[in-house]
């Protein structure tokens, strides 16, 4: 691979569909070897990450500090491997890091540290704060000549903070139109359902009070991302927000829709079932 | 005649210097910006000045976000808010990514006067100086206070200022050399060492004067970082005159008093006594009212000095 390569911009959905099935097997597998993670929230978002770094964004791999990169925040930090499964597919680190993950020394921490590991471009973990991070980048970077974007995903749960709605507020009032925020809305979170803990809903029609431009789609199509993305990307004058309705746990039927799968580990045969039920030998 | 001088001005004045230095100066408020006096930035370079409205935990991310873009980032309100509504922020967004963000707190300590123990902020540098990697910086004049700013624009890492809302006497010249991490000697003297900063700083130079007249000679330090703080400095003050008083307009908890005390219980114990507010609220009153019943002035840090001598000789 050269050096200067771009990371691809695939628009076949049916490679992208393999690239996020091999996403998943890559989750699963991190989060078994490193004895602990969450990845139930990892796999509700994994078709997002994956429209966005091998479909969307403009990046380089290979000079991740590229200024003019778009640029995507993982505000849910929770979801890490995801995050860090994509890193690896595009090429800014190997399989020996996805291997060392969680352990002492390793540039892939529990929750991602920016000043650690190359295209992590916020330290998340703290719920919350994604979105104000990801807008003062649009902010600092929106003068410059390509005009870079910044994505940023959030967790239904999340955007029970309080301080996600002071950055939708702001967001809106300086109409910083390069910032897209999704909510991987699974409907979970650790101790149940949103609905039953914290209500969150409507969570379209509240962005859009807000002063948002938003929309509601599966965030399991594919074809339906990319369409969102084609679409925030023509709206000029306000930020976007994506309601991306999803199923925490997705691709593995075991983990699917359980609660108990926010943070648990599989153990050697989950993992078979898991690895089965993505379509691996 | 001494000049008096507000280090907010000063502040506002050294921030519009920096933006026109650099255009990757971008300064924040949180509807404070006149008081904070950023408005001065605002007037001057309205695209690179935002107000993020009464939310300081997004107008700390935000920063944060700039930062991470490139960006060098004063992120400022009264000084209770910026450090206590949005601490989680700073450590997660700020302080663990090592961002470029200054933030700068105005209406320091007791002496905001009558708006009360809401507005007081008596517990910034002990909650600022927790942070890993956080710079903290009480400057004592306007001379410093520029030093100080422009220091901590050119300073790679985050950088708490606390500034007061009270106009401060001019002690230093403007060539004044200021370095993160060096404590200036602005007094000599033998027989016992007071350690200020901020307006604490002025009340140590007059109860160096007070002394004096009693023929008890004390040296007066300026440790305007509180962290990092100059050990050896207070290690070679605590050595050379063998008792030490700090004085603080700050809890006596987690602020200069026990960075001082830190660096002698580790290094060289001798007597010491603190002088700052003894682990209570503010409240309302004027300023020079409130000094004095929190025990605040020259009189007390000369009492202080007294009790340390003693405390020495015994």
């Amino acid at each position: 691979m050269r050096h200067d390569a771009q990371s691809p911009r695939i628009r076949d959905p049916e490679q992208l569909r393999e690239i996020a099935r091999q996403m998943r097997v890559s989750i699963v597998r991190m989060i078994h070897h490193a004895r602990s993670g969450h990845p139930g929230g990892s796999l509700s978002c994994t078709d997002i990450l994956t429209c966005l770094y091998f479909a969307e964004m403009q990046h380089y791999p290979f000079q991740p500090y590229w200024p003019a990169r778009d640029r995507f925040v993982l505000s849910k930090g929770h979801a890490a491997p995801a995050l860090y499964a994509v890193l690896k597919h595009s090429g800014y680190i190997t399989q020996r890091d996805l291997d060392r993950l969680r352990q002492l020394g390793s540039i892939l921490q529990g929750h991602p540290d920016s000043r650690r590991c190359p295209g992590v471009e916020a330290s998340t973990g703290s719920l919350g704060q994604g979105l104000s991070v990801a807008h003062g980048m649009a902010l600092a970077i929106r003068t410059l000549p390509r005009r870079p974007r910044v994505y940023v995903v959030l967790g239904d749960g999340e955007v029970q903070e309080g301080q996600v709605w002071e950055a939708a507020m702001s967001a809106a009032h300086y109409g910083t139109d390069n910032l897209c925020a999704f909510v991987d809305s699974n409907g979970l979170q650790i101790d149940g359902e949103v609905g039953r803990i914290m209500g969150v809903e409507p969570l379209v029609d509240k962005f859009q009070a807000f002063g948002w431009n938003a929309m509601e789609i599966d965030g399991h199509s594919i074809e339906a991302i990319l369409g969102a993305l084609d679409r925030a990307r023509a709206f000029s004058g306000k930020p976007t927000a994506i309601v991306a309705r999803t199923i925490k746990g997705k691709g593995v039927p075991l983990f699917e829709n359980q609660v108990k799968w926010h943070g648990k580990c599989p153990n050697d045969d989950e993992l078979a079932l898991a690895l089965r039920a993505l379509g691996e030998p | 005649m001494t000049r008096i001088l507000s280090t907010r001005e000063e502040f506002g004045r050294t921030l519009v210097r920096l933006g026109e230095m650099s255009r990757d100066v971008v300064v924040l408020d949180a509807d404070l910006s006149s008081s904070t006096c950023t408005r001065m930035f605002a007037d001057r370079f309205a695209d690179r000045f935002f107000n993020m409205g009464i939310s300081e935990q997004d107008m700390i991310c935000t920063a944060a976000g700039m930062s991470l873009a490139g960006k060098i980032a004063f992120a400022c309100s009264f000084a209770v808010f910026v450090t206590g509504r949005c601490w989680e922020q700073i450590r997660q967004s700020v302080a663990l990514p090592g961002c470029n963000v200054n933030i700068v707190g105005t209406h320091g300590g007791i002496t905001v006067g009558q708006d009360g123990a809401s507005h007081q902020a008596l517990e910034d540098i002990a909650v600022m100086r927790a942070i890993p990697s956080m710079t903290v910086i009480v400057p004592a004049d306007a001379v410093e206070t520029r030093k100080a700013v422009e220091a901590a624009a050119w300073y790679d890492g985050p950088v708490y200022l606390r500034l007061t809302r009270e106009k401060l006497p001019i002690i230093y010249p403007d060539e004044k050399r200021f370095r993160i991490g060096v404590g200036t000697l602005v007094r000599d003297g033998s027989d016992v060492t007071l350690c200020g900063i901020g307006l604490m700083l002025h009340q140590a130079l007059e109860a160096a004067a007070l002394l004096q007249t009693e023929g008890i000679s004390a040296r007066v330090l300026d440790l305007a970082t509180v962290k990092p703080l100059d050990e050896d400095l207070v290690w070679r003050c605590a050595t050379e005159t063998g008792c030490v008083v700090t004085a603080e307009e700050h809890s006596i908890i987690g602020g200069l008093g026990d960075a001082v005390g830190e660096v002698l219980l580790r290094r060289h114990p001798v007597p010491m006594e603190r002088i700052g507010v003894r682990d209570a609220f503010g409240r309302s009153g004027s300023p020079q009212d409130l000094l004095e019943y929190f025990e605040l002035t020259p009189a007390a840090i000369a009492e202080a000095a007294r009790r340390a001598i003693r405390r020495k000789a015994s």
